[in-house]
């Protein structure tokens, strides 16, 4: 269960204020129009923004202050989700042994299994700059998936993709999230992704993060937020 | 944390090795003579030749580099690479050229010579204004030449679609220009040319023209007189710093060669005259430039097999402080590749090499003979020289490697040794290579403080040049100066080269 005690976030004059629980499984949509607040809930709980008040728990356990990689939580940024210069093996690597040391003969099944996860079988040499974008994506999948954290945070990390791609994505997503059984939580512009990947969605809008609420049911009967930025 | 640790050790250190030196020669203040009417020449030396070469670098480079901004042809791409060369190349190599061609055998005196006219002497102010023009005329040509394509392509075609005529456009658009960078060059250059030593030192020379670090450099040299020096140091330390601050004023240093091949649309200048002007204008710049090193190089070549075994132990000392200062240095600028890196970096380069020389001599003689610690010392100071290069080279993608990554690496919690050995340095190394390579070749060719302490089991390659040339050995200077190119230009390219090879972007 992961509590957002009355938090609130402030910078340069902008707020966000977030009181709300979320389960311990399942996929949760952020959706709302831009300049809300969707990245500052999600760094919020990954860490790389401290609130001005509040406290955030995940089962019980205050986290409020731990640093990002302290935290029970992994993140696909929007972009720079690999180390550029380093092969895809060697960025799963990173994530599998971040404060380097010797690496051991099971690291390298784990490493092959995660890349056989997400379809990208014999590509652990390549370069990210060599991968087609859809393959990028799913060698970042392949890094949380090896972090295994019980939360996985998405911010709008297929925004680039296509459409087509952008459900296929989804759809790795799904896959991933199913095999590390956590909370997903995904922030996106979308939608249409959103009623096919969410079970409950959170709006974040006026400086608000409200309660999740049935994903169809919100989007079948939108409160006013919602439908001025649907439109 | 640990990075932040490691930056204030490392500003630490070169605060130390900055101030150290300067506080023990203001503790000399004491004992000081008052300035001579020697001392008082040697100023007014200094400051007119400084301001004769700023001046005459400045007012060359306008038209050369009016030429360049305007005509396209072929190697113009490799003409604008080469005017960063002077930057490495070795002063005695490069003095070692000029003297070819404008020195008593020269190629201009036997041309004159053939003609009749009774041959001119390059020893002298001339001389020495010769040498700065030659070191500085394509550091301000870069500098005026940025300033040139830096106007907004949309302010020229405004201008053409007016009809304005070449006299307007030039006063309406290039005039203002030329006012905001030509005063930046001159201060550049003029602070350059302040603490000139190594020309002064085989062009001056002679009462009338002794610069303050010559000036320095003999009284230490040659009749021990330390209170005299530490006095001259001071002097040399209050113009230095006042023209520094003047320069830092007036706009940031030049930059480093990128981005002066965009292409400048232009809707005029097709006029006869002004092409051949402009042409005239780009062949007298580069024969004037090309032509000492082609003589150095012909000179020279076939002697470079044939050195005496002083020369190569010269040229082994020379690559042992190349190397040890490159190290130091490349360890430096990447711990204080930020703000307040860049300015303490800055306060060094406004003192010159011999000061904190002097004031290393002085620190170390209670302890240790300062001339056993030659190259030791050397080594420090070109460290430290070359510092403030090294760092505006790697700021700036220091500081994008941590915008684009530290989230990543915060996210996976990358420790700081795997931050630093797996992504930091991976990402920065094609920098590092071109910085380390500027720095290599710097303190391949420098002479400066090697002068004032070596004896003759530690001179470095362009010291040994120096003594061959007093010693009227000219065939083997010029081979020692081929060999010095050589290793310059080959350490440069080594390091420039390992930075880019195999970095993936």
């Amino acid at each position: 269960m992961l509590q957002l005690d009355h938090v609130q976030s402030d910078s340069d004059g902008f707020r966000l204020s977030a009181d709300l629980t979320l389960p311990d499984t399942g996929r949760i949509a952020v959706i709302g129009p831009s300049g809300a607040g969707k990245s500052t809930l999600l760094d919020l709980i990954a860490g790389f923004r401290a609130p001005s008040a509040g406290r955030i728990r995940l089962n019980g356990q205050d986290i409020t202050s731990l640093p990002p990689a302290r935290r029970p939580v992994s993140i696909l940024f929007q972009d720079n989700n690999l180390f550029p210069h380093l092969s895809v093996g060697s960025n799963l690597m990173l994530a599998l042994r971040p404060r380097g040391g010797r690496t051991r003969p099971e690291d390298h099944s784990r490493i092959e299994n995660a890349l056989h996860a997400v379809g990208l079988d014999q590509m652990g040499n390549r370069r990210p700059a060599t991968l087609s974008g859809g393959q990028q994506s799913r060698a970042a999948l392949a890094r949380v998936l090896i972090q295994a954290r019980p939360v996985l945070l998405l911010d709008e990390p297929f925004s680039a993709l296509g459409p087509a791609l952008r459900a296929e994505m989804l759809g790795v997503v799904q896959d991933v999230s199913g095999k590390i059984g956590g909370l997903t939580i995904m922030v996106t512009h979308d939608p249409h992704g959103a009623r096919k990947f969410a079970d409950q969605t959170v709006l974040v809008a006026d400086g608000v993060a409200h309660t999740p609420q049935d994903t169809e049911s919100l989007f079948t009967d939108p409160p006013p937020a919602l439908r001025a930025y649907l439109g | 944390m640990a990075a932040r640790a490691v930056a204030i050790i490392a500003a630490l250190a070169v605060a130390g090795l900055i101030l150290g030196p300067v506080a023990a020669v203001l503790a000399r203040a004491g004992d000081m003579p008052v300035p001579g009417p020697a001392d008082w020449q040697a100023l007014r030396f200094t400051l007119t030749q400084a301001i004769l070469s700023a001046g005459a670098s400045v007012a060359l480079a306008v038209p050369t580099a009016r030429a360049l901004a305007r005509r396209r042809f072929p190697g113009r791409g490799l003409l604008i690479t080469l005017l960063g060369a002077p930057f490495i190349l070795p002063t005695i190599v490069a003095v070692l050229g000029l003297l070819a061609v404008f020195g008593n055998k020269g190629l201009l005196n036997l041309a004159l010579g053939g003609l009749g006219v009774p041959p001119m002497s390059i020893y002298g102010l001339h001389g020495v204004v010769l040498a700065h023009v030659f070191f500085n005329l394509p550091l301000a040509t870069r500098m005026i030449l940025q300033g040139w394509l830096a106007i907004p392509s949309e302010r020229l075609r405004l201008a053409a679609s007016l009809g304005l005529s070449p006299v307007q456009v030039f006063r309406a658009l290039e005039l203002p220009m030329l006012q905001r960078i030509t005063p930046q060059a001159f201060v550049v250059i003029f602070v350059i040319c302040l603490s000139s030593f190594a020309v002064a030192l085989t062009l001056g020379g002679g009462p009338r023209s002794t610069t303050l670090e010559l000036a320095i450099y003999q009284s230490l040299r040659f009749d021990f007189d330390i209170a005299r020096a530490a006095m001259l140091a001071l002097v040399q330390l209050a113009i230095a710093l006042t023209a520094g601050s003047v320069a830092l004023w007036l706009g940031r240093a030049p930059g480093f060669g990128v981005g002066l091949d965009r292409d400048l649309p232009r809707w005029e200048d097709g006029a006869l005259t002004r092409v051949l002007l402009d042409t005239l204008w780009i062949v007298a710049a580069t024969l004037f430039l090309l032509t000492p090193l082609a003589m150095v190089v012909w000179n020279g070549i076939g002697a470079v097999l044939t050195l005496p075994a002083q020369v190569w132990q010269a040229a082994l000392h020379s690559l042992g402080v190349a190397l040890a200062s490159t190290l130091l240095c490349m360890i430096w600028a990447t711990a204080l590749a930020n703000r307040m890196g860049e300015w303490l970096a800055l306060a060094g380069i406004a003192l010159s090499p011999l000061v904190l020389g002097i004031g290393l001599f002085l620190l170390v003689r209670p302890f240790a003979n300062p001339f056993d610690l030659a190259l030791v010392v050397t080594a420090l100071i070109n460290a430290l020289v070359s510092l403030p290069f090294a760092v505006r080279i790697l700021r700036p993608e220091s500081e994008a490697i941590r915008t684009d990554h530290i989230r990543l690496a915060q996210a996976l919690g990358l420790s700081p040794g795997v931050w630093v050995t797996r992504v930091f340095l991976p990402r920065l190394r094609r920098p590092l290579g071109f910085a380390a390579g500027l720095t290599a070749a710097l303190s391949m060719g420098d002479l400066g403080v090697i002068a004032l302490f070596a004896d003759p089991d530690h001179a470095t390659l362009p010291l040994q040049i120096y003594r061959l040339m007093g010693a009227y050995r000219m065939d083997q200077a010029a081979g020692a100066a081929v060999l010095l190119l050589g290793l310059s230009l080959g350490l440069f390219w080594l390091f420039d080269r390992g930075g880019r090879a195999d970095a993936a972007t």
